[in-house]
């Protein structure tokens, strides 16, 4: 498989998680764009014997959290969660209603998780990479990984049982 | 080693990512802990809704716009590029020479540029896996008439399979003067050598056998009536020149 073939392979799960991390279909796929391009530009620098997922996943990381912070939003620290009516994911036409009720709510839940926690929680339960490969990916040691994902994952349980979650307009900085 | 299990090891449990030793013993453990087996299967819950959530994006068709141009010189994986470096380089030193030449010794200077010619070649297109050549040795008539037709001259690969080597078969490519022939060869450990056919050499005296190392490939090269040739490679020194020797006798006889 040809270098290219092999980033080309990539693009679907660089959509979902991208998707997933986003909420948004237009800038998810403007993020993967934004990645496949910076992928092409530091290609001659990548190391063949590290596995590509990793790489494209940590140079998305990148990428989101600059624009992240550009847009004013502390996505790093994870401290203030926004939930504009415009940034509700759009429900999934073709499932049933009680799914898309259940999906709805899932995306909602997502977009309240800090950014960092939302990553990690993707990257492994969605992406299914192993713990190692999120630490390489986001560029933080495995302890951080695994702390992350367990505030992830008690955090999205309380969001859906419906205990009471600020909504913070987002203020710019 | 029995290690009390931690939360990490329910993360990892519930991922999927436990070797075989510890799962047994954290299948014990929760086995005795019903609570946290709810926590193990509440996490696998989230998990599966998120597959369910945003695994539709993956049979979604891929925006066009998403898609590089194969023809991108983005593409052009990272020997390629060092391979281009390299030609770059040797262009820019053949000039600087040039000023010192120039006049004397032109077909000695075409003699020379031969083997960067062929060893850059060698370089770009031995480590594709997909597309190595144009026309395959499986049509290797057909091989022969297009090289010859291209080329102005009758040319027939040489045959390597006592030495091992197999034909791939071949493509052309552009030289300075026209166009030039690559012809590759595999033997049984994958092991490739490439042969560069130049049709310009014409004009100029016959050369004697010499030998070329450039960037790490042996180059073996010569010039006949009607063609200038190069064989290169990396078996070392001592197989090439037997190689070359073998192409050598085929196209002088």
């Amino acid at each position: 498989m040809s270098s290219r073939d092999a980033i080309v392979a990539e693009i679907p799960r660089l959509r979902r998680y991208a998707r997933a991390l986003t909420g948004r279909s237009d800038s998810a796929d403007d993020l993967v764009q934004d990645t496949l391009e910076r992928a092409l530009d530091k290609w001659r620098f990548w190391q063949r014997e590290r596995d590509l997922r990793p790489w494209l996943f940590s140079i998305m990381h990148n990428l989101h959290v600059d624009g992240h912070r550009r847009n004013g939003h502390d996505g790093h620290n994870g401290r203030v969660e926004f939930c504009d009516d415009e940034d509700l994911p759009v429900p999934v036409q073709r499932a049933e209603q009680a799914d898309a009720l259940e999906l709805r709510d899932l995306e909602r839940a997502l977009s309240l998780l800090p950014l960092d926690q939302r990553e990690v929680l993707l990257l492994v339960g969605l992406e299914e990479l192993s713990y190692a490969e999120v630490a390489r990916a986001l560029g933080v040691p495995q302890g951080t990984v695994m702390s992350r994902l367990s505030r992830a994952r008690n955090r999205l349980k309380a969001i859906l049982a419906g205990e009471s979650t600020p909504h913070l307009k987002v203020v710019s900085s | 080693m029995n290690a009390p299990i931690s939360e990490d090891d329910l993360h990892a449990y519930a991922d999927g990512q436990l070797d075989a030793s510890r799962l047994t013993q954290v299948e014990a453990w929760l086995a005795a802990h019903p609570e946290r087996q709810a926590q193990v299967a509440e996490w696998r819950a989230q998990s599966a809704g998120l597959h369910r959530a945003f695994d539709r994006v993956l049979d979604e068709p891929v925006p066009a716009r998403l898609i590089p141009a194969a023809n991108s010189p983005h593409w052009l994986d990272a020997r390629k590029l060092a391979a281009v470096a390299w030609l770059m380089l040797g262009t820019v030193t053949g000039f600087v020479l040039r000023g010192q030449t120039d006049g004397e010794q032109a077909s000695t200077r075409i003699a020379q540029s031969l083997p960067r010619q062929a060893a850059v070649a060698h370089a770009v297109f031995v480590p594709e896996v997909r597309h190595p050549v144009e026309v395959g040795a499986d049509q290797e008539a057909h091989l022969v008439g297009w090289l010859s037709k291209r080329l102005g001259s009758e040319l027939k690969p040489p045959k390597l399979d006592d030495a091992g080597y197999h034909l791939v078969g071949g493509r052309l490519l552009p030289g300075d003067k026209g166009e030039v022939a690559q012809f590759m060869y595999e033997n049984s450990t994958h092991n490739r050598l490439t042969l560069y056919v130049r049709p310009d050499a014409g004009n100029n005296k016959d050369t004697a056998f010499r030998h070329a190392r450039e960037n790490d490939v042996d180059v073996f090269y010569w010039i006949d009536e009607r063609f200038g040739y190069a064989l290169s490679g990396n078996t070392g020194r001592e197989d090439m020149l037997r190689l070359a020797t073998l192409v050598y006798g085929q196209y002088s006889r």
